[in-house]
């Protein structure tokens, strides 16, 4: 290169990320080696969702949030009902808390399969699609097809829908689920098992960039068993505390050229991760024998820290899934009665955070004296990772520098899927725009 | 061979729930993908052919400027426009702005609410643009859905059911929540089409033994103020009344009507 030219000037533009649930648009301007500008714009419009829960029923809030996602709604319900049974002092059963589980682990199935096999496995093997990698992996795509249809109807036996389930709320289930319904579904339970298996295998084989990051993983973690709507917040920097002190640590920030919102560290305003790479590194204690031995031959060693590894750790996790569903279905022998636990509805304040598939996902509600909903705050998973997602597309440019810039967007929105980001969850993202050429690390609240 | 059918689908203020609906047809989806082009589908795939479509499915409702030119773009981007789900067929449960100072509603999120850009209105596509075709839902049912898809393949009409959550009750054999145990559903003025209804699995929330929400919409032609009037002559106070009908659906017209009414304590004639 002639050392009087100037370094060259690049705009690389994704004008609609595709293959993540929601819309967003990437900005990257590069100065010769010199990366000057990143701007992730969500332009997903806000819902307002915290806003008019307010002066909302008790009763009306898991059916309210579960429409925050399509794709995890059962993580909102869950965080909503533990989080209004503390505000409400109800003490659920443990057979309840088994259903609930069995709920989330048919959420856990669908949710990854659909991410593995439609949205990111394509990436690993260069295709735009699901649809198209079908073309030649039809047989994998199948798979995945078929695994994510078990999910939804564990969702549907459990919560009567598979999008937006009707039959849960405060203090239990509308109807309990029939024990012959769900010992029906065991012979399917056993074959997603094996083609979960089969799963961590495929993806084990694909090719992985080389992209270590010093994570701060948080993630809850349980003494008996892999979190799924239970545990401390728990994070690979230190940190173990109940929920209730969720907010003492953690804090949702604005930035001042953007009108997102981000979850970060506090004090000290560092990003973190969030989601299956964070559970397995955090939680690998607590798998079920056969998804810690998938784990162990998938080749994946400790500390998980290369985040194109997830698609690794979410197949992992659909393996404990179909594991854990096992379970809990053999051990449902007579119906659940009572179905749900009765209370009467009062003032109160609870919080209280379980695993969406992509990660920690926190409610807290107050219950005013009418006694409807009088304040409620939800911070979901990809809140808390949007600035470990910007954090990695910056470092990950530097490895990009020499290719085209068609190349770069699309490896950039690679590394973006690794997040499995769910933008319609984080309601309050819009427009957002980053440029952090003065303090890389830190969002700075005014 | 004629020429594929071209498919597009668009999304705007939503939880995605609707388009992945199409994503759930875990049976139908490759044989969809080789049936129809999917031209565009951001959730789906990275390949984005241009316009024009033979048919563009929308998801969400209208709730910024920006969306409000796009939705009239899409219209002309479109032979046949199908709005899916309670978003965009209602404005769906962001329409509870509608009732309510926006500006409160930022401020309660936002610590800087002068950058938030959005309308004090979410509405239904159909207030914009002409729609030729509505799928109630929320979320659709996705063998509406694939019915839909079929009948647009064969150039015919596409057809759901017009009938009430009620007749879906009967036939299931789900003993009556409103009638049997005083629980005020909004069952009778509900379109059918939660569920499976070929299965006779459809109303779900009375056979999960509790009111229907009103999730599919209002059929048109109801007198909501009227069923009011029975709930509150049972016992039923009115916020809770008002709080049922408006939910997800709650801006469509009759059930818009049945919570203003309401709210303004006004018997049915």
């Amino acid at each position: 290169m002639n050392a009087d030219s100037q370094p060259e000037e690049r705009t690389i533009e994704v004008k609609a990320i595709s293959r993540v649930e929601g819309e967003g648009k990437l900005y990257v301007k590069l100065q010769g080696e010199s990366i000057e500008q990143v701007q992730l714009s969500i332009y997903e419009p806000p819902r307002f969702f915290e806003s008019f829960l307010r002066g909302r029923q008790v009763h009306e809030v898991p059916d309210i949030t579960a429409r925050i996602c399509g794709i995890c709604p059962v993580a909102y319900q869950m965080s909503s009902c533990h989080a209004l049974e503390k505000a409400l002092g109800i003490a659920i059963s443990p057979e309840i808390r088994l259903l609930r589980r069995l709920l989330y682990c048919g959420e856990w199935i669908e949710s990854h399969c659909l991410h593995i096999y439609l949205l990111h496995a394509p990436d690993f093997l260069g295709y735009e699609s699901g649809i198209s990698m079908a073309v030649d992996h039809r047989e994998a795509v199948e798979r995945g097809l078929a695994m994510k249809k078990i999910g939804n109807q564990l969702v549907e036996i459990l919560g009567g829908r598979a999008v937006h389930p009707i039959n849960v709320t405060v203090g239990g289930f509308y109807r309990a689920p029939s024990v012959r319904d769900l010992k029906a579904l065991l012979p399917r339970l056993e074959w997603g098992l094996e083609a979960a298996l089969e799963t961590v295998r495929w993806v084990s084989r694909f090719e992985f960039p080389d992209f270590p990051v010093p994570y701060e993983l948080v993630s809850l973690k349980h003494p008996d068993e892999y979190p799924l709507s239970d545990g401390n917040v728990f994070s690979s920097a230190g940190l173990d505390v109940p929920v209730e002190e969720y907010e003492t640590h953690f804090q949702e920030t604005q930035l001042p050229h953007s009108t997102a919102l981000y979850s970060a560290r506090t004090p000290g305003d560092a990003f973190y991760l969030a989601g299956p790479l964070a559970r397995l590194n955090n939680c690998y204690e607590q798998l079920l024998p056969t998804s810690k031995r998938a784990l162990e031959e998938s080749g994946l060693r400790f500390p998980l820290t290369n985040n194109f590894h997830s698609i690794v750790a979410r197949a992992v996790e659909v393996v404990f899934a179909f594991e854990e569903a096992i379970r809990i279905v053999h051990s449902y022998q007579a119906e659940l009665t009572p179905s749900r636990i009765p209370y009467e509805i009062r003032q109160g304040e609870g919080c209280h955070a379980t695993e969406a598939p992509r990660g920690l996902l926190y409610h807290r509600y107050r219950i005013g004296e009418d006694p409807l909903i009088a304040e409620a705050k939800i911070v979901p998973p990809t809140a808390q990772n949007q600035g470990q997602i910007e954090a990695d597309l910056r470092e990950y440019l530097r490895q990009l520098l020499s290719l085209d810039d068609a190349a770069i967007a699309q490896k950039s929105e690679h590394m973006i899927r690794n997040y499995d980001p769910c933008i319609s969850c984080a309601t309050h993202f819009l427009q957002l725009t980053v440029d952090r050429g003065q303090d890389p690390a830190s969002p700075k609240s005014e | 061979m004629a020429e594929k059918l071209r498919l597009a689908v668009f999304k705007f203020a939503s939880c995605d729930g609707c388009q992945l609906s199409l994503l759930d047809c875990e049976d139908e989806l490759l044989a969809i993908a080789d049936a129809v082009e999917i031209a565009f589908f951001l959730e789906a795939r990275s390949q984005q052919l241009a316009g024009p479509y033979d048919v563009g499915l929308v998801e969400g409702s209208i709730t910024t400027e920006h969306d409000l030119a796009r939705i009239q773009e899409v219209r002309k981007s479109c032979k046949t426009l199908v709005t899916i789900g309670a978003c965009a067929t209602t404005g769906g449960i962001q329409a509870l702005r509608n009732w309510a100072n926006v500006d409160e509603f930022i401020q309660q999120v936002y610590a800087h609410p002068e950058y938030i850009a959005t309308l004090k209105t979410s509405t239904p596509a159909s207030q914009h643009v002409k729609v030729d075709f509505e799928l109630h839902g929320c979320p659709i049912s996705k063998l509406q859905l694939v019915e839909t898809l079929s009948a647009l393949v064969r150039g015919k009409k596409p057809q759901t059911p017009s009938h009430s959550v009620c007749v879906e009750c009967k036939k299931r054999g789900t003993v009556c929540v409103a009638v049997a145990q005083g629980i005020p559903c909004l069952g009778p003025l509900t379109q059918a089409g939660c569920g499976d209804l070929h299965m006779n699995r459809g109303a779900i929330c009375p056979a999960c033994n509790r009111e229907c929400f009103g999730c599919f919409g209002p059929q048109e032609q109801v007198n909501g103020q009227s069923l009011m009037n029975h709930y509150q002559e049972q016992g039923a106070k009115p916020l809770h009344l008002v709080q049922l009908s408006r939910s997800f659906t709650g801006y469509a017209p009759p059930f818009r009507a049945t919570s203003e009414a309401l709210e303004s304590g006004e018997e049915a004639p």
